[in-house]
């Protein structure tokens, strides 16, 4: 198996999709002449043209609508956010018109759309380029939430999206793009809406996704050294959410820590944390404990943002918490 | 250059040579869909007053003209969206009373199965996608799908209806930069009935003619006299030609006015606009300018025009009766329309 990176797998994904489909075009700054700000649509628009790889006035609001507009009427557009922080400007579209339109149309109006682009922080980008808003969009009925960790998953998950028939936010880890991997070549689908196993363990369950899946990694792996066996389940999808396989694991463990990059107040760990409450309470052997990004702005000084983020020793800690050690 | 808005000035209607049977027959035709809109809105606001019509409810009374001589302009195959003000254009669209009415009602034989309700009527048979309730909101959809018939090279148009108030929102500016930027065949018709909400149009924007707003992205553009439907008729044709041949967007600055307040529960008149000021607008009354005109062409007699009035008041008591009586959506459709059967997915 071919091994890519992250960035490439994505690609891959692109240039197949519209390969296979020319209704799918990509749309959104810099994308064409350019070759996108982090580089994930090289080489397209030479192979497909300006009509079909489109270069954008930054104007994220009006591109957005754009993309709804020519989903609604028979295109498969993927619109591309330079990063999910600028896609603040969008949020109507996202929110008032791909969310609502099926429904409010009495199922005549689909938006068959992927809006894509890195999220959640890189190195000292300070408060307004490091902020992850997936929990935001999770939030709405009428979308679905991606976040692939791996470039396996990626590719996977950015064809399924693009051949979903519904508005998927596609959230691109920034600091994932130069991550390498195996990846399948040609037809690789990994289906919406399903967790995966990463690592498997007996004794505590680590639930994460995007970037935090290699925090967790890092921490079960040092956990080991110490006796200790996490199960990392990364949740890929987080609309519609895995409850299944993240049930089966506390389930197995009895002992669970959700980590993620977004701030703690009503995020994704405290859906995952509502639902393991309710279904598997008599499993647990400890009360569920999250570890997120600090409630702050990012800052920029290089030690305060260290100390912002999630990282294996604030896992490494949480699991000793829920197996009440030290 | 401000021209006077819709108001008492016009002379009276100009005689010109009798038309054709044919077109004779036309212009009857549109004189009952604009009585069809006058009396639908009518009892619209009606069974609001009974509580049969919930939510925001916005009439299209006095701007008739508008829907009716756009929809006169256009091909089926076209793409429509509008504002949440929009039972006149669908009307004007051929949707049936009794869908629209049933809509209003929130029931299940609505035209959007009772869940969008009178901001959100759809018909995609129609090429009619929505009301919606975001001011602005809709127009970049209307550039997306001019965008659509471009990248699928057909010779359909894109048609966009908003308020004057939407002009100041960034959506707006965005979505006709881009249509100018990438010769969209798109046409955004702006009906400035003066207000949005109580705030005039003076109050709100920093130059009066909204059609110079298209000069910042080089567009084409026209003010046209809204309550006159063959001023309406001809200059949507002129963007129609120029979009289907030329590829190129329109903007359109209708000038027309509301005669009902803003919503059912806004009055007529109040804190923001005098008696005095809408007796004075109803003098150009479109449905009446345009009767007269058909009097004095000899086309209609005064009984005959009593006559398309009653035939429309028919169907509207029909509607109202069939949406009085039809059934609520099903219990279990609070659940379905939110994502795409599994099976469609490919
Ligand atoms: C973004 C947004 N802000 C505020 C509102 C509330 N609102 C609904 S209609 C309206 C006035 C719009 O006036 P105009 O665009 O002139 O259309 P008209 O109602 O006159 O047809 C306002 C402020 C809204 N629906 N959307
Ligand atoms: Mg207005």
């Amino acid at each position: 198996m071919p091994t890519l990176t992250y960035r490439d797998a994505l690609n891959q994904a692109l240039r197949e999709e519209m390969t296979r489909d020319d209704r799918v075009f990509l749309m959104g700054e810099e994308v064409g002449v350019y070759q996108g700000a982090y580089k994930v649509s090289r080489g397209l628009l030479e192979e497909f043209g300006p009509m079909r790889v489109v270069d954008t006035p930054i104007t994220e609001l009006g591109f957005a609508g754009v993309g709804v507009g020519a989903a609604m009427v028979g295109l498969r557009p993927i619109v591309e956010f330079m990063t999910w922080n600028f896609a603040l400007l969008a949020v109507d579209q996202l929110v008032n018109s791909a969310a609502k339109m099926r429904y409010m149309s009495g199922g005549q109006v689909g938006v068959p759309a992927v809006f894509r682009g890195p999220g959640g922080a890189a190195l000292q980008l300070a408060a307004q380029h490091s902020q992850a808003f997936e929990s935001w969009y999770a939030h709405i009925p009428g979308l679905k939430v991606v976040m692939p960790a791996t470039p396996a998953d990626a590719k996977g998950l950015l064809k399924s999206a693009i051949r979903d028939d519904d508005p998927v936010i596609f959230i691109e880890g920034e600091m994932l793009y130069n991550v390498k991997g195996e990846v399948p070549e040609g037809e690789h689908l990994i289906p919406i809406g399903r967790a995966d196993v990463k690592r498997e363990g007996g004794d505590v369950t680590l639930i994460c996704h995007s970037k935090t899946v290699t925090v967790a990694l890092k921490a079960a792996e040092q956990l080991a050294g110490d006796g200790v066996h996490a199960e990392v389940v990364d949740l890929r999808t987080i609309r519609p959410l895995d409850t299944e396989t993240v049930l089966a694991s506390v389930g197995k463990t009895h002992r669970c820590v959700v980590v993620e990059e977004g701030w703690s107040f009503a995020g994704v760990g405290a859906q995952v944390v509502d639902v393991i409450q309710r279904d598997a309470f008599d499993e647990l052997d400890a009360p569920v404990i999250r570890v997120t990004g600090a409630d702050v702005p990012m800052p920029y000084n290089k030690q305060l943002e260290k100390a912002a983020k999630a990282d294996p020793a604030k896992v490494i800690a949480a699991v000793n918490r829920v197996l009440y050690r030290g | 250059m401000t021209l006077p808005m819709a108001g008492t000035s016009a002379a009276q209607p100009t005689r010109t040579k009798k038309p054709d049977a044919a077109t004779a027959e036309q212009w009857r035709h549109w004189l009952r869909q604009m009585f069809l809109i006058r009396r639908f809105e009518e009892k619209a606001g009606e069974a609001y007053s009974l509580g049969k019509i919930g939510g925001f409810c916005h009439l299209y009374i006095g701007q008739e003209a508008v829907g009716v001589g756009t929809m006169a302009a256009l091909r089926d195959d076209d793409y429509i969206t509008a504002s949440y003000r929009e039972h006149g254009q669908a009307l004007a669209r051929g949707f049936s009373a009794r869908t629209i009415m049933a809509e209003l009602f929130g029931k299940a034989p609505g035209c959007s199965g009772g869940k969008g309700g009178s901001m959100h009527l759809f018909d995609v048979s129609k090429g009619f996608l929505g009301g919606h309730g975001i001011v602005g909101g809709h127009i970049p959809l209307t550039t997306g799908m001019a965008f659509a018939i471009k990248y699928r090279n057909t010779d359909q148009v894109a048609v966009c209806f908003f308020g004057e108030a939407a002009v100041n929102n960034g959506a707006f500016h965005e979505a006709l930069n881009m249509a100018a930027l990438w010769k969209l065949p798109a046409i955004y018709i702006c009906e400035n009935n003066r207000y949005g909400m109580g705030t005039a149009l003076e109050r709100a924007s920093a130059i009066y003619d909204i059609s110079e707003r298209a000069c910042s992205y080089d567009m084409a553009n026209e003010v046209v006299d809204g309550q006159e439907l063959l001023a309406v008729k001809s200059a949507v044709e002129r963007a129609v030609r120029r979009a289907r041949e030329e590829k190129a967007p329109t903007l359109l600055e209708v000038r027309t006015y509301r005669f009902m307040g803003h919503s059912m529960s806004d009055p007529i008149h109040g804190h923001y606009r005098t008696r005095e000021e809408v007796e004075d607008q109803r003098k150009r009354d479109p449905i009446t300018l345009w009767s007269q005109k058909l009097i004095a062409d000899g086309v209609l007699d005064e009984p005959g025009a009593r006559a398309i009035d009653k035939s429309a008041m028919d169907e509207v008591e029909d509607a109202y009766r069939f949406a009085d009586e039809a059934p609520d959506p099903a219990p279990e459709a609070l659940w379905t329309d939110v994502y795409a059967p599994v099976e469609e997915s490919r």
